[in-house]
């Protein structure tokens, strides 16, 4: 099945879209002028990414990052595209006992640093990453420091 | 594909066999204008491979943010990075407010965008004086940092401070403007336009200047998007696209400006839309000076804001002097951000360095990676 291309899809098309598209794996929670937010699963996240990229023309992803719920962590991509400013907020739930998802750094060569930035300060694990090392921290560092668990002095 | 007029794109491979050989260059060297390293593999004088290196500056940004209120996080959004300090407050306040769900009063929102033009300027203005010293030219440095001077005193008028500025609050600006300062800042300005031709005719007659940024650090336009480049040195591949015009912020609908975009894809190009830039802030600034008269003397510039930010999350995202910077921010109710990240245009575009600069001889590195503009306190954050 080849699926139409759209190259300005409008915020109720991409809404629209999604649903249709991934029935049950995205789930899209809100809608803006130019923003659409949306939950996604995390086993099928290169699927949705690479039929953003590919026929949303989302061409450009703005931010990959992480964020530590205590319970559970999230990975949120911030996904943009050049033709008429839209952007989808992706967010993907990972439980905190398996913190694995799929790297989408093969369909956005700039998702590369912020997925292993995200890796070396949450712990979250990339699979299919081509360099998945530490960035911005020493290679000796043995803890993540942007996890809830690590306190500041002044944090009790 | 672009005209190769004065030399090739990718240098011939070297005919003689000899060993490849890792250059480092950094953390401290003169082509990296702040603490970074590129390790380039040569063969020759070719370079077959690079990699960059930071995190020298790496301070724990985000993290020190969690443990601050709401107001104390502005002066530290100065310090992400110098040269575009009001872009990042600018940036910050907006993403709270929209954490809060206001709106900023019309003259505040016009004060701010003329302060964001009067950084763009001095930012690529300091570029120009970096780009002067790396291809040699003592003279261009000195030019490009005399006339940045004049709008280090307009923000000395503007808040007191010429770099780290602390000019936008949650909910409007610190300090109304007077007559005086639109009467200086429009003498500046227009003073400007003309003084900097004078920089322009050193760099474009020079042959010198021309022909190492002509055809050099060639990127085709889909290579550049997808590699994630923003900012001048994308619109300098033919990528139409800019924040300000296309995703608009604050009043920058309001304002008449143009998006200076080339499809060249080169050192060049990347230099020329940059130039054209600041032109370009001249104009905005020049608009919303008229804009702020006709809005009044006493109208409102700053509201009063709760010191608690509800339960939520919002981003806001701003194109800077380098690129596109996006913060995302999620509150849990209390008077401190649970997270507050922050999207570098140069975290990315620095990441980009490798197809860049593979394939160019070694001398041309500084010339390629003076076009990206580095600033590493955003990168490392």
């Amino acid at each position: 099945m080849t699926d139409e291309v759209y190259q300005q899809p409008s915020v109720q098309e991409i809404s629209g879209l999604l649903r249709n598209r991934f029935p049950g794996k995205v789930e899209v929670t809100g809608t803006e002028e130019r923003r659409v937010y949306a939950k996604a699963d995390r086993e099928c996240i290169h699927e949705i990414c690479a039929y953003i990229h590919d026929c949303l023309t989302f061409e450009h992803v703005t931010s990959i990052m992480g964020n530590d719920m205590i319970d559970r962590m999230e990975v949120i991509y911030h996904l943009s595209n050049y033709f008429n400013g839209v952007m989808i907020e992706l967010t993907a739930e990972i439980p905190a006992d398996d913190l694995h998802i799929r790297s989408v750094a093969d369909i956005w060569a700039g998702g590369n640093w912020h997925e292993r930035e995200t890796y070396e300060l949450f712990g979250i694990i990339f699979d299919g990453h081509p360099k998945l090392q530490r960035l911005l921290t020493p290679d000796t560092y043995e803890f993540y420091p942007f996890r809830k668990s690590y306190k500041l002095r002044g944090q009790e | 594909m672009m005209s190769r007029d004065v030399i090739d794109i990718k240098a011939e491979a070297s005919a003689i066999n000899t060993d490849k050989m890792w250059v480092i260059m950094g953390p401290q060297h003169p082509f990296s204008h702040g603490l970074w390293t590129l390790k380039a593999q040569l063969d020759g004088e070719i370079v077959t491979d690079a990699e960059p290196i930071i995190g020298y500056l790496h301070r724990g940004w985000e993290k020190e943010c969690e443990n601050r209120t709401y107001p104390k996080i502005i002066p530290m959004a100065d310090r992400l990075c110098y040269a575009a300090s009001m872009t990042y407050t600018h940036l910050y306040c907006m993403t709270v407010e929209k954490a809060l769900g206001i709106d900023i009063p019309d003259k505040a929102k016009y004060m701010r965008i003329m302060a964001d033009e009067i950084c763009r300027i001095q930012s690529h203005l300091m570029w120009l004086a970096a780009v002067g010293t790396d291809l040699g030219n003592l003279t261009v440095f000195l030019w490009a940092m005399r006339e940045r001077e004049f709008f280090m005193d307009i923000n000395v008028r503007l808040c007191g401070a010429r770099m780290t500025t602390n000019f936008p609050r949650i909910g409007g600006v610190r300090n109304d403007i007077d007559e005086e300062f639109m009467m200086y800042t429009s003498r500046c300005v227009e003073r400007f336009e003309k003084a900097v031709w004078d920089i322009i005719s050193l760099i474009d007659d020079s042959s010198i200047f021309v022909s190492r940024m002509k055809g050099t650090g060639y990127l085709t336009r889909e290579t550049c998007v997808n590699l994630g480049i923003t900012g001048p040195a994308m619109r300098g591949n033919g990528v139409d696209f800019d924040i300000r015009r296309d995703d608009p912020y604050d009043n920058y609908d309001k304002v008449d400006f143009e998006v200076p975009v080339l499809n060249d894809g080169d050192s060049y190009s990347r230099y020329m839309v940059r130039i054209e830039e600041l032109f370009q802030s001249c104009k905005i600034i020049k608009q919303t000076l008229q804009k702020i008269k006709a809005i009044g003397k006493n109208a409102p510039y700053r509201l009063k804001v709760p010191s608690k930010v509800p339960a939520g999350r919002a981003f806001a995202r701003l194109e800077d002097p380098r690129g596109e910077s996006m913060m995302y921010l999620v509150s849990d109710g209390t008077d401190k951000p649970y997270r507050l990240k922050v999207r570098s245009p140069i975290f990315v575009n620095v990441s980009a360095s490798k197809p860049l600069v593979q394939g160019s001889r070694i001398a041309d590195v500084p010339a390629i990676m003076a076009m990206i503009d580095m600033c590493l306190g955003e990168t490392d954050r």
